[in-house]
Order: C-alpha cells, then structure tokens, then sequence
C-alpha cells in the first residue's frame, strides 16, 4: 500500500463507466450500469484532490464522508473505505446506484468544470458492492438498549434511514411494511436494471442484523391505526411514501391495457410479471405500448416495456426535453434502448374496443406558453393538431401523491391540501405528539436520497425527545 | 391466550384445514394481529409461497383467542389450487392484513343477504354481524348444484335460508333474482340487501332491488394487485366516480356500480389465467403419475 502513488492525478478524464450493450440489454433485467472494476475503482479515486473544504460532503443529503472513503479506496483499503461510508450512511450500495450524484456531489466536485467530476457514485457502489460480496461488511455496533420503543411506517428509503440511526443509539425499533416485500419504492418501483433486488435486501438485512424488527403485510392504517400503536410505542415516524397515482382523468383511462406506473411497475418488478409464467402474476401490454410522463418514473416504465418485447414503446413528454424531471443519463439510457420520444406531445382520449381494451390514443401537440407556478413554461395545446397513435397497453406516469390512507384514520393528523402530512421542517414533528413523519409521504413525489435525508433529520429529533429528561 | 401481534413466531401457519367440496376449502390460518383487528366485511392478500400470486380474500371468521382467522378458498386458477393444496401444518408465506374498508354495522330491520357460490363465505360475517346487531337476517343463497352450496347450515342458524341452484339439486330451481321477486312480490319488508358473489348475478341483484329502492351493496372483487391503494387496478366506478375497491371498498352501493365495466375489467388476465392453469394442471398429473 505505501508503494501507491499519492499525488493526486486529476487530469486524467473522469470514468463514466460500462454500460451493458444497448441491444442486448433490451432482452434481459440485468443491471445496465456495470459498475468498477478494482483497477478502474483505484484509478477514478486517484482523481480526487481531497479538498480540505469538503464541498463534495456538503453537498450529499446523507453526508457521506466522500474526501476520506475515496482516499481509502485509492489506498485499496476497501475494507476501511466501506466503513467510512457506513459511519454516516448504511446503505451505499443503494445510494451509488439511485441518487442523482450529478446534482450533489459530483456537481460540487472542483474537478467538474476542467476535467469532469470524481466519479463518486461510481465509487460508493463499487465500495459497497465489494465489501458486501467479499465479506467486509459489519453491522455496526448499537448503543446498550435505551428501552424506548420506535415504529416506523413503510420500509421505504425514509424509514431505512430513522431504523438505522435510531437503533444504532439503542432504541427499540419496529418497521412495518403492507407489502410482502421490504423496501417502498426500492422494491416495488425502481426496476432490476437499475437496483438490483440482492442489494436491497442486503441492506435491509443489515437492519435486522442489527436488531430492527421487521413486520411485512401490515398496512398501518388499515391494518392497525396510528392510535391503536400509539399504546405500544414510544414514537411513531410516517414514511408511508407517495403511493397514490395521479390519473390523466382523459376519457377511457379505465379500458383494460390502461395502467398507473405504480400498477406497471409492481407487476413487473415486485410480482416479477416478467417472468410469466414462471411466476404467476401477469402482465398485458400488447404490440405497441404508449408511456406518459417525462419523469424517472416514466423511463422506469418506457424501459421495463421495451423489455417485455413489444413492437415498440412511445414516450410522450408535453414539454421538450430541457424540461424533462428525469435524470440525464436515465433519459439517454431510454433513446439508446429504443423507445421513441415525442415531445410536446399529450394525450387527451383513449379509445377502446367492444371488449373495453385499449386500442387508440387520441394526442395533441403542445406549445410552450408562459412559465407557470414552478417556473416552466406552461405547454399550451395547439388547435387542430389532434392526431391519433395506435396503442395495446398505455403506462401513466405523471407523478404519484401522497398515499392519503394514514391521514384519513389518524384524527388530528395535519394535512396539506395535496394529502402531504405537515411537519416542522428541522424537526420532522406533526401535529401530534411523539408522531413524526418524512420522505414522500410529506414532499410528494420527490427523490430516495431526500427521503434518506430526512429520515436522518426525524432520528436526530427524535432521539433529541426520547433522551430528554422525563421521557 | 394472550398472542403477541408484533411477533413473527408461526404467523400464517395452517393451524386447521377442511375440504368443503372438491374445490372449495376452509383455511384457519395463525395471523394473531389480523385476528384482534378483523371487522365484518374487511380481507386479506394471501399468498401461499415466495413467488405466488397475490390473492385478496375476504375473511369468513377470525378469534382473538385463537389468534387465527379463516378463510374459504375456491380453486379456480393456479394460485387459488396451489393454496387449497396446503395441508394443515404448513404455511402460507404472506397474509397481509386486514385490509379494505369493514361493511358498517347498523340497525337496518330486516336485512337479505344474497350469497353466490363461495360468496356465500364473504357473507357469512356481515350477515352475522347484522343479526348480533339486532337485525332480522334472512339470506338468498345460490350455487350451481349441491355439492358446490355451503355454510347453508351457518347462515341458517342466523335466520331463514332459501336455497336456488342452478339444476334443482339443492332448493329451487332457478337464479337468486328469482327468490328475491318472490320476497318482493310476497310484500316481505326488505331494508336493506347485501349481495356477494359473481358480478353478473350481483348486477342482476341490483336490477331487483331498484325498482323497490331497497338500499343494496355488493363487494366487488376487480383485480387487485397490492391492494394498498398503490396502483388503481382495482378501480371501479361508483356513481360515475372512480373509486379504489382496495381501500374504500369492497363494498359499494350497487345502485350506483359499473357493474359492465367491473366485468370487462376483471377479463383483462383471462387468457394468461388459463395458460397458467394449464401449465399447473400438466404439471400436477405428472407429479400424481410419479407417485
């Protein structure tokens, strides 16, 4: 280790590392990103300049300790490297894949406008991908049992993060999931070839390692309420997630072959309809699949359907591309597999056949207007550009709203006029004693890695509460 | 017994099995937190192995005391035939649960519950809660034949049973509608009806009950999928509004269902229903010639 070179080599171009080949993988949900290799890993982290000021770290929502684990993979301690990371984030091989590093770290990276970024996603993963297959990983040590009890609703990103840092303090902790599956979003709606499923599960397993007690097929809520576990916990932290799909309300959206992306995506990725009739939940999406929506969660969709083996697959977006939510790479993953974009483009009505299946899309072409309430121009429909796109299946992702459930049986419980729980933002704190909540079930559709942040942010209040005197 | 539902110890164990036809089984299944919890009207996703289908059920019984619950299970497909495969002493591998919104229990007078085939199971509780409720029960059932008619006995002892099959081997001859024009045209004071069973005969149960303006429900089963409130699959329309049959139902006022719509929505998966069925049917024969 002391022979490597410790001069720092920036100039050498970043590695944006292999991707699977984009036809081969249009028949497989093998993982596209390829991730490092040892070689490359070591290379890539000689990059960093290690700037004392850290502006990398700043930046990450979970403040992984970026400088210090990629000094330590540079130095091939990967061991060391998979332990800095887990001092502050205990689910590296999750975040390597899923966060947009681009608009965090690597966008923070001084290197970024002269030479490209450190690759620093690219690293996490390959840290945590080779720490976890080679052994290397621990459960962390956990504080003596506080004997303060926590449950946590959902097992979504925002609910890993409050399990993990609670129990690493001592507290008792209780996730409970409706699904049959740990994970939220991790396991219903981020496809395969771009989250593994062993990595989820790896992870969520170091929770139980660590002493979290998992609960599967409970839907709080419905299941039992928020007041009835009030009685067997001390805090209660909602990371329930944004569950509810936002229909079109175009006529016809209830034809058959019509589906929400959270429908598309649990069959195909939680059921596994992929695999029909190996497994036994099916999927319908004909020749020709039409897909609505311009952001993560549409190309999740457009992709998984070109996968299926359609004839092909239509995206369309109502803006133009500038204003896509999705991340660049993940819309440039989507036209390299094939899928056919139209822009300024938006659905009005679908028709059907004699036996309710969807056959047409009625479109019409949009201009963009004046920036509206979130600062994009508003797409404005062009009179007369009606015109029709024949479709089997059609997959709408145009976002997802907090899923009202809790809400609703949970009496004082604040909520916003969108569904989303009201909560002090420094400390996570709802309307109502002891219950906390954070991720999408508060922000609406937003990002893993701000529902991780705040995950991280409720723990520190709610340790704050359960260590104060004459609690 | 005092049962632990935070615990995971034995859940979802078969504690009880009992065939009721050749298709149809009773499962008393160890799942002690939906067992405190349960309410009339309120379901379950069942599946019986890593892999399996979900598959919602609406419960037919639950004991505290016990810490199970009880569902009847007809085979109709491959995932409802795998789980009337399990014997007692082994597991399904997820009852999730309870789920949906319970049936509201109330005074009503005299309620009729019309029950089709194994609906009569789903009907069973709600029927019971009304009569503990201080209703006057009477029920409609209806099956194909004899050897498919069940709980008669069960549903009996809540108040009278009239009994229609399809071929005249059990009752009368004829469909449930037919019963419940006689009650009308007998001038029996109804106040309220709720139906389960096949989406034709609960559409034609409603049919009935209009002209009368007899307040009437019937659970639907659309396709579900999480049934969670996640993915909309199981949307149905009720007075010209989407609804999610998961959380806000199954039970809905019938007057104002889509009973055409639930129909040709619940067709989606038909052809891969039988192909999979096929592939098990194949399989299962050639498991039995091994033998």
């Amino acid at each position: 280790m002391e022979n490597k070179p410790k001069k720092p080599t920036p100039s050498i171009k970043q590695n944006l590392g292999r991707h699977q080949d984009a036809v081969a993988r249009r028949s497989n949900f093998d993982e596209v990103a390829l991730g490092f290799g040892l070689e490359e890993a070591v290379t890539e982290a000689a990059r960093c300049l290690g700037c004392k000021t850290k502006p990398c770290e700043l930046a990450c929502p979970v403040n992984v300790k970026i400088p210090e684990f990629v000094d330590l993979v540079h130095k091939e301690d990967l061991g060391a490297a998979a332990s800095k990371i887990f001092e502050t984030s205990l689910f590296p091989a999750i975040c390597g894949r899923v966060c947009p590093q681009e608009t965090y770290c690597e966008d923070a990276c001084v290197l970024k406008e002269k030479f490209g970024p450190v690759s620093v996603g690219r690293l996490e993963r390959f840290t945590a991908d080779y720490a976890r297959k080679s052994g290397l990983i621990k459960p962390p040590a956990c504080a003596p049992d506080t004997g303060k009890k926590v449950a946590c609703v959902g097992s979504g990103p925002t609910s890993l993060a409050v399990a993990a840092e609670l129990r690493k303090l001592g507290h008792s902790v209780t996730v409970f999931e409706a699904l049959h599956e740990f994970g939220g979003v991790l396991s219903y709606g981020i496809p395969t070839f771009r989250l593994p499923r062993e990595v989820v599960r790896f992870e969520v397993d170091m929770l139980r390692r660590m002493g979290v007690r998992l609960l599967k097929n409970v839907m709080v809520g419905k299941s039992i309420t928020i007041e009835e576990l009030k009685k067997d916990f001390d805090v209660i932290y909602i990371g329930s997630g944004a569950g509810l799909p936002t229909p079109m309300n175009a006529p016809g959206e209830d034809l058959v072959g019509v589906y929400s992306s959270n429908e598309f995506l649990t069959r195909v990725n939680l059921m596994e309809a992929y695999k029909f009739p190996v497994s036994d939940t099916p999927y319908y999406i004909g020749k020709k699949v039409v897909v609505v929506g311009g952001g993560n969660t549409a190309m999740d969709s457009a992709r998984c359907a070109m996968r299926l083996k359609p004839e092909n697959v239509t995206l369309l977006y109502r803006r133009t591309r500038a204003e896509m939510p999705a991340r660049g790479e993940e819309v440039e993953n989507a036209m390299e597999e094939g899928i056919k974009f139209e822009f300024l483009t938006a659905p009005v009505e679908l028709e059907g056949d004699e036996k309710g299946r969807l056959k047409r899309v009625k479109c019409v072409r949009m201009v963009l207007g004046e920036p509206d309430a979130s600062g994009r121009r508003k797409p404005v429909p062009q009179k007369g550009s009606e015109f029709w796109v024949e479709a089997d299946s059609l997959v709408v992702a145009i976002g997802a709203s907090p899923n009202p459930v809790i809400q609703q049986t949970t009496p004082g419980l604040a909520a916003n006029k969108w569904g989303g729980i009201i909560v002090d933002e420094a400390t996570a704190k709802t309307s109502l004693d002891g219950i906390y909540a954070g991720g999408d079930v508060v922000r609406g559709g937003a990002t893993v890695l701000l529902a991780m942040k705040d995950g991280k942010a409720a723990a520190r209040a709610i340790h704050g509460k359960l260590s104060a005197k004459g609690n | 017994m005092k049962h632990d539902i935070y615990s995971t110890e034995g859940l979802y164990k078969i504690v009880e099995k009992a065939d009721l036809s050749a298709t149809i089984s009773r499962h008393v299944i160890y799942a002690p937190l939906i067992a405190t919890k349960a309410k009339a009207g309120h379901f379950v996703i069942l599946r019986c192995r890593p892999g399996g289908e979900r598959i919602p059920v609406t419960l037919v019984d639950w004991s505290p005391e016990n810490g199970t619950v009880t569902v009847i299970i007809q085979a109709i497909g491959k995932s409802t035939s795998e789980m009337n495969a399990l014997k007692a002493g082994e597991s399904f591998s997820d009852v999730a649960g309870p789920l949906g919104t319970p049936v509201e229990i109330k005074k009503w007078g005299t309620v009729l519950g019309v029950g089709g085939g194994v609906g009569i199971a789903e009907l069973y509780p709600i029927a019971r809660a009304f009569k503990q409720a201080g209703n006057e029960v009477v029920s409609i059932l209806g099956a194909r034949s004899k050897d498919l008619l069940i709980l008669e006995k069960e549903m009996a002892s809540l108040g009278r049973v009239i009994v229609t099959t399809d071929d005249g081997s059990a009752g009368k001859k004829g469909l449930v509608t037919d019963a419940m024009k006689e009650l009308y045209a007998a001038g029996e004071k109804l106040d309220a009806i709720f139906t389960i069973g096949p989406i034709i005969m609960m559409k034609f149960v409603a049919e009935a009950s209009r002209p009368h303006a007899t307040p009437t429900f019937a659970s639907l089963n659309p396709v579900m999928l999480d049934g969670t409130g996640m993915c909309g699959g199981c949307r149905v329309e009720i007075a010209g509004k989407p609804k999610f049959a998961c959380v806000d139902g199954p039970m809905f006022d019938a007057h104002l269902t889509n009973f055409d719509q639930l129909m040709k929505r619940t067709a989606a998966y038909r052809e891969h229903e039988k192909q999979s069925l096929e592939n098990y049917a194949k399989d299962h024969n050639c498991h039995i010639g091994l033998h």
